[in-house]
């Protein structure tokens, strides 16, 4: 059943795969985006209670859910590395973690620029703003751990160990606004079957947040290609392709 | 379209600055990820290259040296059965 999945364990054929869908991604990422973005800036309606701030939430949410999916993305990379041995998936776990540590990131400075004018607070040390902050530091973590080893293996190792611990954060920031009481309000479109939102408020969401699933894809694709190079440098094929891309480059400048 | 005029949409219902710093801050660092994935790549590639050709000029060196040391081996044992 999963057979056809077996050529991709291969670095040099995941390398090319990658190359091949990366400008689909990038092209599907440019239109949604800009769909989703336009639709959310200027057209959708403004918020009854919050007004125009609330257009912070099109990309505040894409971003933090990102975030949060990224990571779990980099836990099941980093499990596999360490359970099955298999190199690829650290390669992928090393792209992921700058990509979703940028991710984080956004979600909490759009947060904090929407909390300022809602709740009249940049920052406030509540359990989601504080649990999000945590993911952040996992991620530099994971990020450090990653360069802090000339031996990629063994590197590999060290921040798969922290990505598993850190798992533990996941539900924490999922729940916290259910757990505890807080300033942040609970979601609205995640309540499956029945989000409490108006449609015309939603469409623009989808489109933003398939539009940053795509961008995040594109950001991977890149990152873990350079990964697979970075990881199998004295392999022949990479050898072949690197002085093929040199020469390439002197034809250009010339 | 919900603005009457641009200067409206700038405005934001007066939460302008609030919504362009998001925007402005997203993607700033939307930019700088892609920049430092492209460029990271390069530097990828430019590094491999740099390592293929210090180790040719090694392997060249290392053949020329064992080539002469045979020549001066072969010119050593000439002299010696001279």
């Amino acid at each position: 059943m999963w057979k056809w999945l077996h050529p991709y364990a291969n670095p040099e054929v995941s390398y090319h795969f990658a190359g091949k869908i990366l400008p689909w991604l990038s092209a599907l990422a440019a239109l949604f985006l800009s769909i989703g973005l336009i639709w959310a800036l200027a057209f959708a309606p403004a918020d009854y209670q919050q007004g125009d701030s609330f257009r912070i939430f099109y990309i505040h949410v894409p971003a933090a859910s990102l975030s949060m999916g990224i990571y779990l993305g980099m836990a099941i990379a980093a499990f596999t590395s360490l359970v099955w041995q298999f190199k690829l998936a650290d390669a992928s776990a090393a792209a992921m973690a700058p990509v979703g540590a940028t991710f984080t990131a956004i979600a909490l400075i759009t947060g904090a620029a929407w909390g300022k004018p809602m709740w009249g607070t940049w920052w406030i040390w509540d359990a989601r703003l504080t649990s999000e902050l945590i993911l952040l530091f996992l991620y530099l973590g994971v990020i450090a751990l990653h360069n802090a080893f000339e031996d990629k293996n063994l590197a590999g190792k060290a921040a798969g160990i922290l990505t598993l611990v850190g798992v533990i954060n996941l539900p924490i920031i999922k729940y916290s606004v259910e757990w505890w009481n807080t300033l942040h309000q609970g979601s609205t479109v995640s309540k499956l079957g029945k989000p409490s939102m108006s449609v015309d408020m939603l469409w623009p969401f989808v489109f933003c947040f398939l539009g940053f699933i795509f961008l995040v894809s594109v950001f991977i694709c890149i990152r873990f290609r350079s990964e697979i190079l970075a990881r199998n440098s004295i392999r022949p094929w990479v050898r072949t392709l690197v002085s093929e891309h040199i020469a390439q480059e002197k034809t250009n400048a010339v | 379209m919900q603005f009457d005029s641009f200067s409206a949409f700038i405005n934001m219902g007066g939460y302008g600055f609030y919504v362009w710093l998001s925007y402005g801050v997203a993607t700033a660092l939307l930019l700088i990820l892609m920049f430092s994935s492209v460029t990271g790549h390069k530097h990828v590639i430019k590094n491999i290259a740099q390592r293929k050709q210090r180790e040719d000029k090694l392997r060249q060196v290392r053949e020329q040296r064992q080539k002469q040391d045979k020549q001066s081996k072969s010119t050593l044992s000439e002299e010696v059965t001279e």
